[in-house]
């Protein structure tokens, strides 16, 4: 018989070791799948892990897709450590990108070094308000923030739709839903020539490092933290249940928004139905992959960017569908969320008493 | 001389690095009634779940009638005619008496209803069968429980802690229902902490400490000094002293406190009214799901009042009902609640972080973000001053004994130099020592001024403290009673709501 035992406490060897032992029994089972499926096993490997990093024009790109996944996962680990379950962050990036268009959609010749820079400001404001509804139902009437972050989502969508079918379709665009292509000074500048990596990664690292000092160092952030692990604590304390939850979604909604932003602002240059590939999705993965620690966050990006990566590249050169990155993705997060298990348990053999 | 009923040969039985119970003998005679006696943390609990086939040992053997047998699981244990009852009950509310004892009990309604009936007379356990089980008093649950395992013919009865939970009039009728059973031949297994009850019923006492067995004796022959050396391995600490003091200002006060809580099963306040002056200990006395939980969280700010109410509860002479714990710390108030893990203490964190919860005022942070050093220094003395047996400051909270994470709470809130002290069971789960330690404290803190303010089940604890006791009974309060002129059955009289009626 195998039982599972609590530990005395938390073991931080196992804390480190449960996303490498999950990304390692993702890796095993996927390719097992590959190969039920009829696909060259060493060949899936080798373009879905190893040529993201194998050329400088594709390691960039894998530096392209961190910052956005990062900026949205620093936001939503804040508010998961607080047990407030922002699932909307797709919802908020499409607002932000949102917001972000406004200015060169209606300012198409305005010129000057601000524009970028208040084009960020607008889409973090955009995916900020977005969580305002969740949140100010939770607290008002305890209306599950999973459900409303969620279902928010989907408007945001329609909204999208909306404006690229109607009010902002390029007039010159051959009728496609897409907005005009912005100017120059609505493009955040390149920070490293030859490639599409813009300065907005700067802003992601700068997002890890206040996540850093607020979630560890704060008093701030220490009272999210024991209000997501023990909340009648936290009522002992009197720390304010509903300001945890307006902060958490504000903060979860801003980053996403400005990831949104950037988004626009950068790589696609224009406002267009895909702006997302599922940034906010992934980055929930990215977020518990990181062990919802600032630190572990900028690890769990990278290595979530670089699958988008290899998995555009395995279904080219390998023939994968297009479903199996996202399949990959999900089975990543729950062999992390079994892994995590052994952060607070241990396995224990007894012996069977004899009958 | 015919085999024991049961047997216990080298009983162990280890949980992760904690041996609950190392080689237990234990021998329980036909007919008796045997005590099992320890502190908490003694390894009784295990010892009969061990018994019950709740858990399997590691080692060791069990006898009944002199054959070896195993318990693999309660049915197992059952069928041999082994039955428990628990400290906490296992009924349901919403059914009537007959219907749970049905739900194991196998026959017809009216039948069992008869055996009821016919159990109840031949072992003073009245009860009405019909009687919805939400609607009976603590003392009225137990019997049913009683009579649940009688109703399977059991040879050997197994009471955990019985009498903890009921008053002083409700223990003499369990003690008269006992002894009427040993009449009948069947034995009883009675765990208890409570010496002068062991020496008023039982023929055997069998003593644990540490997980071993420190003593097996009769009872009646030992006074209660040596049972409690066996227990707890030296002399019982001396009384406390309440040097009279003259009676300060008021530092809290409940005027007419009405609360009707959000929770369906939550016990409703009625015109509770207090007054609790600097340098006096106030005891609120009363059977645990009277509103001392409800309560308690008004007194602390975890409930809010509505600010239109805000004067039915002053602090330090400010109206407090409607502004939250925080505030009212920052008025000169602390609080140790009875729920240490969870409530008290974040289990998950280290105790450094733990004294920040309340304590970070006291210069923790820096401009909004946390000093470790002084965390880690607050901690530390905290730990030595209240003696918290621990590995130091980086400690999980949840590693820490019921005793030791108390004294670490109520160092944390006594360092906050509280006007006025609120503790709500404050030795609940702790051993005999670190309880002593704790009244000890109590005591020194109402003679240096502070008002204090206990919410105890134990009589004797709010006896041995208090300077005044109020009894909480179905969310109504006393008139405050001294404890020197008043007698214990009195103050039972309240507890069970029987004012005004003979006992």
């Amino acid at each position: 018989m195998i039982h599972l035992v609590r530990r005395d406490r938390a073991s931080r060897r196992m804390a480190v070791a449960a996303p490498l032992l999950a990304l390692l029994a993702a890796i095993l089972s996927n390719l097992l799948l590959f190969v039920t499926m009829g696909k060259d096993p060493a060949a899936v490997f080798y373009a879905l892990l190893l040529e993201p990093f194998l050329s400088w024009s594709s390691f960039s790109e894998v530096l392209l897709k961190t910052g956005p996944l990062l900026l949205i996962a620093q936001g939503l680990a804040i508010g998961f450590r607080a047990k407030v379950f922002n699932i909307g962050a797709e919802g908020q990036f499409i607002l932000g990108a949102i917001f972000a268009s406004a200015i060169p959609v209606y300012f198409p010749q305005a010129t000057g070094g601000w524009i970028w820079p208040a084009m960020l400001v607008m889409g973090a404001i955009g995916g900020a308000l977005w969580a305002v509804v969740p949140a100010f139902w939770r607290v008002r009437l305890n209306a599950n923030e999973i459900l409303v972050t969620l279902m928010m989502s989907l408007i945001a969508v329609q909204l999208l739709n909306y404006l690229l079918l109607g009010p902002w379709k390029d007039p010159m665009g051959f009728n496609f839903p897409q907005s005009v292509m912005f100017q120059y000074d609505a493009m955040i500048p390149i920070l490293l020539p030859g490639t599409r990596v813009n300065a907005s990664i700067l802003l992601a690292f700068l997002a890890a490092l206040l996540a850093w000092i607020y979630m560890q160092r704060s008093f701030g952030g220490y009272q999210f933290l024991v209000g997501g692990l023990a909340p009648k604590a936290a009522t002992y304390a009197g720390f304010s249940q509903s300001r945890a939850i307006w902060l958490s979604l504000l903060i979860g909604g801003f980053a996403a928004g400005l990831a949104g932003a950037a988004e626009v602002a950068g790589p696609i240059g224009q406002l267009q139905r895909s702006i997302s590939t599922g940034y906010g999705y992934a980055a929930i993965i990215v977020a518990y992959l990181g062990g919802l620690h600032p630190l572990g966050i900028v690890a769990s990006a990278f290595l979530m960017a670089a699958l988008y990566i290899g998995g555009d590249n395995a279904m080219v050169s390998a023939d994968l569908p297009v479903a199996a990155v996202r399949v990959f993705q999900g089975s990543l997060l729950v062999c992390y969320l079994a892994a995590i298990t052994f952060v607070r348990f241990r396995l224990v053999r007894t012996k069977v008493a004899p009958a | 001389m015919p085999a024991p009923l049961l047997s216990l040969r080298k009983m162990t039985k280890t949980y992760g690095q904690t041996v609950a119970n190392s080689a237990i003998d234990l021998d329980v005679a036909e007919g008796s009634i045997h005590a099992i006696l320890g502190e908490n943390g003694a390894g009784k609990s295990t010892l009969m779940k061990l018994i019950y086939g709740v858990e399997r040992p590691d080692e060791g053997e069990v006898l009944w009638n002199g054959i070896p047998v195993h318990l693999t699981s309660p049915a197992e244990a059952r069928r041999l005619g082994i039955g428990m009852v628990f400290q906490h009950f296992s009924l349901f509310e919403t059914l009537t008496v007959v219907e749970n004892i049905s739900l194991i009990v196998p026959g017809s309604k009216a039948d069992l209803a008869a055996r009821i009936r016919a159990l109840g007379q031949d072992f003073g356990l009245t009860v009405d069968p019909f009687a919805d089980v939400h609607a009976l008093s603590v003392g009225e649950r137990q019997r049913v429980e009683i009579i649940r395992c009688l109703l399977t013919e059991p040879r050997l009865l197994i009471l955990d802690e019985p009498t903890s939970v009921l008053p002083p009039q409700a223990v003499g009728l369990l003690f008269e229902t006992l002894r009427r059973l040993r009449a009948k031949g069947v034995s009883i297994l009675f765990i208890s902490h409570k010496l002068d009850e062991i020496r008023a019923l039982c023929d055997r006492a069998t003593i644990l400490r540490g997980g071993r067995v420190t003593g097996d004796v009769d009872p009646r022959q030992h006074d209660s000094h040596d049972l409690a050396r066996m227990m707890i391995g030296r002399d019982m600490p001396a009384p406390l002293h309440l040097a009279p003091m003259p009676a300060g200002e008021v530092r809290l006060e409940l005027a007419a406190l009405d609360h009707t809580p959000d929770d369906p099963f939550g016990i409703a306040l009625a015109g509770v009214s207090l007054r609790l002056h600097a340098g006096e200990i106030l005891g609120i006395a009363g059977i645990s799901g009277n509103g001392q939980s409800e309560l308690s969280r008004l007194i602390s700010g975890e409930t809010l009042l509505p600010a239109s109410r805000r004067d039915e509860i002053r602090m330090m002479d400010q109206p407090v009902g409607n502004i939250g714990p925080a505030a009212r710390r920052a008025l000169g108030f602390a609080f140790v609640p009875e729920e240490r893990l969870g409530r008290g203490a974040v289990p998950e964190m280290s105790l450094a972080d733990n004294s920040l919860l309340t304590a970070h005022p006291l210069g923790l942070l820096k401009r909004g973000l946390i000093d470790r050093q002084a965390e880690a220094a607050f901690t530390a003395a905290c730990i030595a001053d209240f003696d918290v047996r621990t590995s130091g400051p980086e400690a999980e909270a949840g590693s820490l004994s019921g005793g030791n994470l108390q004294k670490f709470i109520m160092g944390r809130e006594i360092s906050l130099q509280p006007r006025l002290l609120f503790v709500a069971q404050p030795t609940w789960g702790v051993d005999v020592g670190a309880a002593t330690a704790i009244r000890q404290r109590l005591v020194k803190m109402r003679n240096e001024g502070v008002a204090v303010l206990v919410i105890s089940e134990e009589l004797e604890e709010l006896f041995e403290i208090c300077d005044r006791i109020q009894v909480l009974h179905k969310g109504a309060l006393s008139p405050s009673l001294d404890p020197r002129s008043t007698r214990p059955e009195e103050i039972g009289r309240w507890m069970i709501g029987a004012v005004g009626v003979a006992a």
